[in-house]
This record gives structure tokens, C-alpha cells and sequence, in this order.
């Protein structure tokens, strides 16, 4: 197995951040996964199992005050950034402890406390909000930067090259960063886009692209730093293009040997990110006990959010009508 | 002194121009977007700027007293630029964006419907989203001069699929005054609004308009004419249609109340209502097409509650169930005018 890039390994305290992080978006999704199958309604769910590394990566290279806009993947987007699991899951029951107080489910996720504009399943459409919210920062005369998660697929709508001109035409501290799986539902990224990368896309809007191994989590940290990095110094926009491979099918229920063989599922998980981590970590002189003690933790963190999310109340028949207009204080 | 200030006439569009410099004079987080609000964008170092101050110049003027850092002149990127200011509406910014004719909506209906009128509601009320959009609708009707004779395209009346949504809110505002307190309002707002502006009434309609601050109320329909037989029942610039066939009723010995909708949603039922319970009549005067239009919804509204008040049918006087044609004497029979009005209350006479 190829080893992982370590340029400048970052230091102690955020690799052990990240693979908390990373572990805890695999914890919750597999977890998820099993009370899909027993039968809890959760709603649609696109799991991004496979993915942790993209999401951490870059989350990695933020500061609290940055944001990020998702996508209808977004459960990992969401842990990363920092939003809490225990609502997080509660949401997904359609309790009136989520996130979105019941209202939104897994495709709305939202916690702009953290900085987390919303999961968004319109493909795309979170794009531009990126770029509204690095723009705000400029207007409002800070220097957060703003992060647009997106996949192969969405590169396919127009919005996103709106977004990367407007971006670049205004030089606005964007980071565009598209999680190229390889599949937009069950289309291949090789017949639906015409481009060899998706990087290549950046030099259309004057900007830096790179593609990295994003099952390599210290390669997209490295790649998002620099992306940051120019966005802070306000040198404006940049793509960051992730190589990655989901897991499990588009949604709950999808299966994927009916586009993609066995075999390149095989070669894809020979890769995964957790595993490739938690061996730099081991390289790196962590013990194991301490390994394998974040991960015993991230499964009680996951038992504590199922039985918040179960014990949660439902939300009451007046939230039917709460939240249509936004009220207006004078 | 109040006298002499309210004897000021403006334009309806300068008085959306005072309203704008008005609101990014009192708070730094409202910025303008469009296509040429400025204009000449980044020429400044030729001497050129300000080149069009937006289509129907409602923004002219800006660029020069707040800069283009608050004064933004987009791409042609209507999905990209309305999703940037939801974007910026949500991370503390309140954006006015202008959206240079109704009938280019199709260009961002998604970042409309799906993203800003719901984001408050889905999101569990965790985000307020003080965002408006501007944009010009309907047709001139009868002379070529500006939104004349722009046919299908360019003169559309698309209110219906924005009121259609729950969480915008629609404004139509018909004179330069309600024009200034409306467009205030809306900025004020923390969710979305969307505020129509007729392309006739643009220049046309001028009136007095006090200087400062005030707000129109959005959610508030108002009686512009009193009468005891009919309600007409008007939208934006059919609204002086409205009034111009309560004067030939009048002459003719019948009493029109005219009620001027002003904001589409929330619609103002109580006040509609309250005046049918009055007159026991109502014609709806609409300029968009008849099909699942604010005539018909707001002619349901009133058979469903105030059945029991009314001594005849309710009439919806619309658009007819076309295209808006291009040529001249075609355009002259597409929206609704004063005789159609005068015609549809004959019937309920009759």
C-alpha cells in the first residue's frame, strides 16, 4: 500500500482530532446504516462512508469562524465542522431535538453556530452560498473563508461554474472542494463529464486546481492549507479535487453492482482512509490503547446519540406552522 | 413643515432609489447585486461609472455614495448571484438583489423556491434570511417607449409562482409612496421578500413622497378609493385601472371601492373581506394569465369566507390565457383595462 504524504505532519493534538473525526463520521454512518436496515424511519440517507478523509481534510485547515456550504452527502461535512451527533441523529429520527427541530432530516442538516450552512440535495445549489458567505466576511471586513463541498456530479450544473467566475472575477476566499467519487447516482464520472480532471476545470476561472488522493487524509489537509491559505490572504479562490469512493450506493437501498463491479469495490476499500490513518498514526509512535481508545469512545459517543434521538419528544402539531415567514423585529 | 415635505414628488423609481440609499445609509450590512446596478464596472479608472444604475435606474447613484464594495455589479448569473446572496443573507449580510425582469426567474427559481423561502423553516428557525429581490414585471400596454413591445420574454406578470411558495413573501407596490415603505419594509424583513415593480409605473407613476424613513407594512391591503356597490380589486399597476373604471362607474351613477392588494403574500384576506361585506361585489383586476393566478386564488379566498355576503358572482378581469404578443395591436388587447373593468361590473348589473 502506497504510504501516506507527510510533508509536515501537523501535530499531535490535530491528529488525534482528526482521526477522532474521521472515526466518528464512520461510526455514525455504519450505524445508521444498521437502523436503516432494522426498519427506522429516517427518511432518505446518502451515506458517506468511504469519504472521511475528504471532509476532515479540510475541515482540518478551518478555523471555527470559517464556513461551509455541503452537499445531499453530508453527514460527514457536518461532523467535521463540528456540529454535535446527539441533535444530529435526533434530526434524523424527526425529533424536536434536531438540529432543525424535526424539520429538515438528513438532507437539511444545518448548525451555522459551528458554521455550517446546510446539507443541501438540490445538486449544486449549496455552491454559491459558499461564495455568498465568503463574500459577507469580505463586506463585513473579516477573513473567514468560505468552503464549497460539491461532487464530480455537480460540476455537471451550471451553478457551480457561476459560482467558481463570481468567485474568481470578485477574488473571494473560496475553497472549491469536489469530492470526485466516480459516480453521480449511477452514472460514472467518465461518460457525464469532458474533462480528463475535474481540476482542470479551475484554469477555465483563473484559479489554482489540484487533484489529491482523498483517501489520503493528510494529502487533502496539505492541499486545503494552501487553498486556505491564498483564500486569508485574500489571493482569492481555489479548487481542491478529491479522488474518493463511496462505500455504500447513492442512497439506502441502491445497489452497486448494478454499475460498478465487485472487484472495484474490493480495490476501493484496499484503500480506506481510516485504516491508511491509523497506520501513520501507529508509524507515528501513538499507542494503541490510545487508538483504540478514540474509537471506543466515538462507539459510546454513537450509543449516546441513539439514545438521545430515541428519547427525544416528537415535535408538537404546532411546529407545522412555526418557521413559515421569519419574524420581523422591529 | 410635514406639509411642505409631502408635497415632494418623486418617480416611482427614485423613490426605490431613496429607499435603497436610505437603508445602506442606516445599516452597513446592506449591499445591492445585480446586473449594471452600477454599471461600467471597473472602469473607474477611465472616469467611467455608474454607467446604467440598473435597468430602470432604481439604483443609480449608489455606486458613487457606498462603492463597489456594497454596490456589486454581477456576471450575467442569475442562479449564481441570487445564491450568493442567500449565501451572504445567512452569514450577516442583508442583501437587496435586483433581478432585471420578472421573466428571467426561471434563471434562479431553484435558489428562489427551494433555498431561501425554505431555509428558515427547514433549518428548524436557526437562520433568519434577510434577503430581497427586485425584480420589473408586466408590459407597458399601449405605448413604445421602455417595457413596450418586448413580447413574451420580457414582459411577464410572474407573481403567481413566487406567491405559490410558502415562506416569500410578494410585494407590488403602485406608487412612488407605497413603492419607498415597501421596498424599507422589505429590507427590514428578515426572511425574503420579493418586491415586483411594474416597468410602466417605474417612471409613470409619480407622487408625493415624504423624505426619511417609513415603512409600508408588508401583509397590509389598502382601500385607495371608497364605494358602496363594487370592489375592484387590484394589483400593482391594474390598481389604477382599477381607479380609472371607478371613475367612469362613477359618471355612471355606480359607487366602486378600489382595493389596492399591495402585498400578494401573505395575502390580507380580513381587509379584502371586510370591504365585500361592504359592497357585496367584487371584480379582481389581474395582469397575470387567468390559470392558478392571484385573481382566481384571491377569488376563491373570498367564495370559501365571505359567500354569504355576496349578491352576485365573483369576476376575475385577467390577462388572457396567452403569451404576451409582440405586435402593437395585439400588446394594446393583452392586459386589462378600464373598460374590461367597466364590462365586468355591467355583468354583475346586468
Amino acid at each position: 500500500m502506497a504510504p501516506l504524504s507527510s510533508p509536515s505532519l501537523p501535530d499531535r493534538a490535530l491528529l488525534l482530532w482528526m482521526y477522532e473525526r474521521m472515526g466518528l463520521i464512520r461510526e455514525f454512518e455504519e450505524r445508521l446504516k444498521t437502523l436503516v436496515e432494522r426498519g427506522v424511519p429516517v427518511g432518505p440517507v446518502h451515506f458517506y462512508t468511504g469519504q472521511e478523509a475528504v471532509a476532515v481534510g479540510v475541515c482540518a485547515a478551518l478555523r471555527p469562524g470559517d464556513w461551509i456550504a455541503s452537499t445531499h452527502r453530508g453527514h460527514g461535512h457536518c461532523i467535521a465542522k463540528g456540529v454535535d451527533v446527539r441533535p444530529m441523529m435526533a434530526e434524523l429520527y424527526g425529533k424536536a431535538t434536531g438540529t432543525n427541530r424535526g424539520k429538515g432530516g438528513s438532507m437539511h442538516i444545518t448548525d451555522v453556530r459551528v458554521g455550517m450552512l446546510g446539507v443541501n440535495p438540490i445538486v449544486g445549489m449549496g455552491v454559491p452560498h459558499a461564495v455568498g458567505a465568503a463574500l459577507s466576511a469580505r463586506v463585513r471586513g473579516t477573513d473567514e473563508v468560505a468552503v464549497a463541498f460539491f461532487g464530480e456530479g455537480a460540476t455537471s450544473m451550471g451553478v457551480v461554474h457561476e459560482a467558481m467566475n463570481m468567485a474568481a472575477v470578485w477574488s473571494l476566499p473560496v475553497v472549491f472542494v469536489c469530492e470526485n467519487n466516480g459516480y453521480a447516482q449511477a452514472t460514472p464520472v467518465e461518460y457525464a463529464v469532458a474533462a480528463n480532471r475535474i481540476s482542470d476545470r479551475a484554469a477555465a476561472y483563473r484559479m489554482p486546481g489540484v487533484t489529491v488522493d482523498g483517501q489520503d487524509v493528510l494529502a487533502v489537509l496539505e492541499a486545503a492549507r494552501e487553498a486556505v491559505r491564498r483564500g486569508r490572504a485574500g489571493d482569492g479562490p481555489s479548487l481542491v479535487e478529491c479522488m474518493t469512493y463511496r462505500y455504500h450506493g447513492h442512497h439506502q437501498g441502491d445497489e452497486t453492482l448494478r454499475y460498478r463491479t465487485a472487484d472495484e469495490e474490493r480495490t476501493a476499500r484496499e484503500r480506506d482512509c481510516l485504516r491508511r490513518f491509523r497506520e501513520v498514526l501507529s508509524a507515528q509512535g501513538f499507542a494503541v490503547a490510545e487508538i483504540d481508545g478514540i474509537d471506543a469512545r466515538n462507539r459510546e459517543r454513537l450509543d449516546e446519540a441513539i439514545a438521545f434521538a430515541e428519547s427525544s419528544p416528537l415535535p408538537g402539531p404546532e411546529e407545522l406552522l412555526a418557521d413559515v415567514y421569519v419574524e420581523t423585529r422591529s | 413643515m410635514s406639509v411642505e415635505v409631502a408635497a415632494r414628488e418623486l418617480t416611482f423609481s427614485q423613490a426605490i432609489n431613496e429607499a435603497l440609499r436610505l437603508a445602506m445609509r442606516r445599516d452597513p450590512t446592506v449591499i445591492v447585486m445585480g446586473e449594471d446596478v452600477a454599471g461600467a464596472a471597473g472602469r473607474a479608472h477611465l472616469g467611467l461609472s455608474d454607467a446604467w444604475g440598473g435597468p430602470l435606474r432604481a439604483t443609480r447613484g449608489l455606486i458613487g455614495e457606498f462603492g463597489p464594495q456594497r454596490v456589486i455589479d454581477t456576471p450575467i448569473s442569475e442562479m449564481g448571484f441570487v445564491g450568493a446572496a442567500v449565501g451572504a443573507a445567512m452569514t450577516g449580510l442583508r442583501p437587496v438583489v435586483e433581478i432585471m425582469f420578472a421573466d428571467l426567474i426561471g434563471c434562479c427559481y431553484d435558489q428562489i423556491i427551494n433555498q431561501a423561502a425554505k431555509m428558515h423553516y427547514m433549518m428548524g428557525g436557526q437562520v433568519d434570511l434577510p434577503l430581497v429581490i427586485r425584480t420589473a414585471y408586466g408590459m407597458h400596454g399601449f405605448k413604445r417607449s421602455y417595457g413596450g413591445g418586448a413580447a413574451a420574454q420580457h414582459s411577464q406578470t410572474l407573481y403567481a409562482v413566487l406567491a405559490h411558495v410558502p415562506g416569500l413573501k410578494v410585494v407590488v407596490p403602485s406608487t412612488a409612496y407605497n413603492a419607498k415603505g415597501l421596498t424599507l419594509a422589505a429590507i427590514r424583513d428578515n426572511g425574503p421578500v420579493v418586491v415586483m415593480e411594474h416597468k410602466f409605473l417605474g417612471s409613470a407613476a409619480k407622487g408625493p413622497v415624504p423624505e426619511g424613513d417609513y415603512v409600508v407594512p408588508i401583509g397590509k391591503a389598502e382601500i385607495v378609493r371608497r364605494g358602496t356597490d363594487v370592489t375592484l380589486c387590484g394589483i400593482g399597476r391594474m390598481t389604477h385601472v382599477c381607479l380609472e373604471a371607478a371613475e367612469l362607474l362613477a359618471a355612471r351613477g355606480t359607487s366602486a371601492e378600489v382595493v389596492d392588494v399591495l402585498t400578494l403574500a401573505p395575502l390580507d384576506e380580513a381587509t379584502i373581506l371586510a370591504s365585500v361585506a361592504r359592497t357585496h361585489r367584487l371584480v379582481v383586476v389581474d395582469e397575470d394569465t387567468p390559470t392558478a393566478s392571484m385573481a382566481r386564488d384571491i377569488a376563491a379566498r373570498v367564495a370559501d369566507k365571505g359567500f354569504d355576503w355576496l349578491d352576485g358572482p365573483i369576476k376575475t378581469v385577467t390577462a388572457p390565457e396567452a403569451p404576451v404578443p409582440f405586435a402593437a395591436v395585439l400588446e394594446a388587447l393583452y392586459a386589462p383595462q378600464a373598460a374590461n373593468v367597466v364590462a365586468a361590473v355591467d355583468e354583475l348589473f346586468g
